[in-house]
């Protein structure tokens, strides 16, 4: 009974995530403005990291939080470096 | 999937609930993004999965790696902790670039946004406050 | 603080996190120690304004606060987003707030609490003037956030830090 709760909730959990993806990458593609692109390609990054959070959940790996972890870094450096660019239109000053 | 069973049941429900409201929350922020009007309003939205949907999912996940693994799982907190930093400085970086931007008339003036304080008009402003 | 160990708290959190991501053995222990130590070392030189605390003990409280309102703010939010946004009851906008905070830690603070708070984005602040430009996704009157941000978050900051 426990385990039908949960794989319930966690197969919601997945297909709520897959879902937001898409949004968040509908918005990447459609934004009418380079500043919208950014925003829904940081929301796709931190929507990526809950998706490996809850699969990992899901098969009992614990090795899916690394994963999560990488992509959580590389999310946060990518949208600084393209703020930046927007902001200045150069990376390095 | 036969770590599913070990849990108690009232582990069971907790990290269901965590789960499937996070989830839920970061949905709805997905769907702000592509419902919302404009880039200042947009800017709200993924906030939601930021704040309570990476908290809720994260707990659930340490609560459920404690009790499987039978010892304190606590390297999640990293990711909340992580999140908790970043999160602010990408949301501020992109409002200013979006506002520089939007003063900015040579790219395209499609929002109003209030103008700078200084005797600067904002067209010749070429370093802005940074 | 000594030359040797200029960021204490910085560095010991280093460590733990360290012994966290990866298991806990002597070697990793002097691994993670000598980067930490690298790290402090590094930040000594990035030359960041020390915070000074004042007040210790509003820390709590203020974190209790700020939680809340965050999961309140979260509630609204979602509110917001079902209903939809052309709604007559919700108009976004830009809201002009003067702090009398000063103190560059402080102020990062309380950026990062508005900005984490969905609902409040923190667009622009002027130092000189402490003017601050923010945009609120479900706008009630102006005089309703100065207040609502001098009284709850600005006095327990000036508490904490100043």
């Amino acid at each position: 009974m426990t385990a039908e709760i949960l794989r319930f909730a966690l197969g919601y959990a997945q297909i709520a995530l897959i879902l937001a993806l898409a949004l968040a990458c509908w918005r990447m593609l459609l934004g009418p403005r380079a500043q919208d692109r950014v925003l829904g390609l940081d929301t796709m990054y931190s929507i990526a990291m809950l998706l490996f959070l809850v699969i990992g959940m899901g098969n009992g790996n614990v090795f899916f939080f690394e994963g999560a972890l990488v992509i959580a870094v590389l999310g946060f450096v990518t949208t600084v470096i393209a703020a930046k660019f927007l902001m200045r239109g150069e990376v390095i000053e | 999937m036969r770590h599913l069973e070990q849990l108690p049941p009232w582990a069971a429900i907790i990290v269901a609930l965590f789960v499937v409201v996070g989830a839920t929350l970061t949905l709805l922020g997905g769907v702000g993004l592509v419902r919302l009007k404009s880039f200042y309003q947009r800017l709200h939205a993924p906030t939601l999965g930021y704040s309570y949907g990476t908290l809720l999912i994260v707990l659930a996940s340490m609560l459920m790696f404690s009790l499987t693994e039978g010892r304190a799982v606590v390297h999640e907190l990293m990711i909340g902790v992580f999140i908790m930093i970043t999160t602010p400085i990408t949301m501020l970086m992109l409002g200013r670039a979006a506002l520089r931007r939007d003063r900015d008339r040579k790219l395209g003036h499609d929002e109003d946004v209030p103008p700078r304080h200084h005797a600067v008009p904002p067209d010749d402003d070429p370093q802005g406050d940074a | 603080m000594s030359r040797l160990v200029p960021h204490p708290v910085l560095s010991a959190v280093l460590v733990l996190m360290w012994l966290f991501l990866t298991a806990f053995t002597p070697g990793h222990l002097v691994l993670g120690t000598l980067i930490a130590l690298g790290a402090g070392w590094t930040v000594e030189h990035l030359h960041p304004p020390r915070p000074v605390f004042r007040r210790w003990q509003a820390i709590p409280k203020l974190m209790a606060i700020v939680a809340l309102d965050i999961l309140r703010s979260n509630i609204s939010v979602a509110r917001v987003l079902v209903l939809g946004p052309d709604h007559p009851k919700y108009h976004s906008g830009f809201v002009q707030l003067t702090l009398r905070m000063r103190d560059p830690n402080a102020i990062a603070v309380l950026a990062i609490i508005l900005t984490g708070t969905p609902g409040t984005a923190w667009i622009e602040f002027d130092q000189e003037e402490g003017r601050l430009l923010l945009h609120v996704l479900d706008l009630r009157s102006d005089d309703d956030w100065q207040s609502l941000i001098h009284d709850r978050y600005e006095a327990l900051l000036l508490e904490i830090f100043e």
